[in-house]
């Protein structure tokens, strides 16, 4: 999986660096099947002893299995898989509640993964400084239409229809990261029976 | 402007001898006002007429920031400073009038926090005691680790062990106790913040094990405040008002600029808080940086001094005021 290039835009619009391992009491690392390799990449130099300190959590894409294999031979303290982002994100939260100040947690994969693992973490009072994102794979986004709240996964379009309002949703660079999604505003909502053409931009 | 340019009134309502070297000073509005509102962790600045001197030195506020009706600050007697505690020691009675400046606060407690950690060393243990009746009416989880040299030494201790239970852990030198930072800051819940004010020493054990371990430097804070040294006296031009000034001995170089008119901005007086710095015009010679403000390359530029503890020994220097 090649590097990630998102191009600049407003502040809001997050931008993700490459995973390093820090000084820190424990890690905890987030990925998907696009993350995996950071996971790897990092994990692997680390001295034998230093395996203790680390719990990883991942999110395999449907019926692959090479990738647990490679992330469960690391030797880390710690290795769980789920199906899900969400369920993974919520093993997170169940890890992070017994965890200590030193902690650092790294996230490496597709925004949403990433974008739901800063969001926990967070929540479970960890600095933004003690979390390291690396972005893999699709650009896909995670966007909540602002009218309704619905959260609509994997958005590749602009604009994108609202599954459950049925807005036309002009996706915006304007990204939450308490919701960790950007933000979907009405795009004809002057006139609804303007027509605008649906293109693929997030890939 | 600095927030001791106006001051407050007030009178001493009482002074408690705390224990052989502290004493606690109460403050009431000469009118009986309300005082300013504060949060825990602020000082205020005590202003000292001693004898045709007139010093300013800061303090940390220990009464409960949800009384306003009075303040308490407590003093250590520094026999070998400048003069200032022991004024305060020697001098103040129940009373007198004096002036204080309104609270600012350097220290405050992060709302954040899941959990407060305060670890506190000697005379530092007073903010602490402000933030511990804060943090309690707020219901936030918090802990102090009190450390002093000897029991006889140790300000309220018994009273914080009354009044907070078992929030309050205590260690005396002299009865061979003394703080973990390793054990302590390794477990802490994700979420704690930890405050640390007392001897230079013991902050900078507590920042380097945080470090160490991994602790973000934002859930890790520290109050130092300095008085201003001793020195031998020296010479400044001030090259805006154009005058010479002499610094005494026992003087520091920002009250040698007040005393002379000359406006400078101001806060905790201590070099912690970095408003006084002063850009240097010209230095022929040494500067002393004593703050804590500075970097080690804006030090070794000589382009800046904090008036407020930092001294000058040499030829000359020039400053932008």
């Amino acid at each position: 999986m090649s590097e990630s290039i998102i191009e600049e835009s407003i502040l809001s619009r997050p931008t993700y660096g490459t995973l390093k391992i820090v000084p820190g009491l424990a890690h905890y690392f987030l990925a998907d099947a696009s993350g995996a390799e950071c996971v790897i990449r990092v994990v692997q130099e680390l001295p034998r002893d230093m395996m203790e300190k680390v719990h990883i959590l991942y999110v395999p894409t449907p019926g692959e299995a090479a990738l647990i294999t490679s992330l469960y031979a690391v030797g880390a303290k710690r290795f769980e898989h789920f199906p899900t982002i969400e369920e993974a994100v919520a093993k997170l939260g169940d890890w992070l509640s017994d965890a200590k100040m030193g902690t650092q947690l790294y996230l490496a994969g597709t925004e949403g993964l990433v974008g739901q693992g800063v969001a926990k973490g967070e929540e479970c009072g960890l600095d933004h400084t003690a979390v390291q994102c690396e972005h893999r794979g699709s650009l896909a986004r995670r966007v909540q239409c602002v009218h309704c709240k619905t959260m609509i996964e994997d958005v590749t379009t602009q604009p994108v229809k609202c599954p459950s309002c049925e807005l036309l949703l002009f996706v915006r660079d304007h990204y939450s990261r308490r919701l960790a999604a950007f933000q979907g505003v009405c795009i004809n909502a002057e006139d609804p029976t303007e027509e605008i053409e649906i293109k693929e931009v997030f890939k | 402007m600095s927030a001791s340019d106006h001051l407050i009134p007030v009178v001493v309502s009482n002074v408690v001898e705390v224990n052989p070297i502290i004493k606690r000073f109460e403050f009431k509005h000469v009118n009986g006002d309300e005082l300013p509102a504060f949060s825990g962790g602020a000082h205020i600045v005590v202003e000292m007429l001693d004898d045709g001197t007139k010093r300013k030195n800061p303090y940390s506020l220990m009464s409960s920031p949800f009384e306003r009706d009075q303040y308490a600050i407590s003093v250590r007697r520094d026999d070998t400073g400048r003069g200032g505690s022991k004024f305060m020691h020697e001098q103040v009675r129940p009373g007198m009038e004096m002036k204080i400046s309104a609270p600012v606060n350097l220290f405050s407690l992060d709302l954040r926090a899941k959990k407060h950690l305060m670890i506190a060393g000697g005379i530092g243990i007073t903010p602490f005691i402000a933030q511990m009746a804060q943090a309690d009416k707020l219901g936030v989880p918090f802990e102090l680790h009190y450390a002093a040299r000897s029991v006889s030494q140790a300000a309220y201790m018994d009273s914080l062990a009354d009044r907070f239970g078992d929030h309050v852990s205590c260690y005396c030198d002299d009865q061979g106790e003394g703080v973990d930072f390793e054990t302590l800051l390794s477990s802490q819940p994700l979420g704690t913040h930890v405050y640390v004010c007392g001897p230079k020493g013991m902050i900078e054990r507590v920042v380097e094990t945080a470090t160490h371990l991994g602790w973000p430097a934002a859930h890790v804070h520290f109050e130092h405040f300095l008085a201003p040294p001793v020195g031998e006296p020296f010479e400044v031009h001030l090259a805006k008002a154009g005058i010479d000034i002499t610094v005494g001995a026992e003087q520091s170089l920002l009250e040698a600029v007040e005393a002379s008119g000359t406006p400078i901005n101001c806060m905790c007086r201590g070099g912690a808080c970095g408003q006084c710095e002063t850009a240097v015009v010209a230095c022929d010679g040494e500067i002393m940086h004593n703050d804590h403000w500075l970097d080690e390359e804006q030090r070794a530029s000589k382009q800046l001094i904090m008036p407020c503890v930092s001294r000058f020994r040499g030829k000359r220097l020039e400053l932008d005021l």
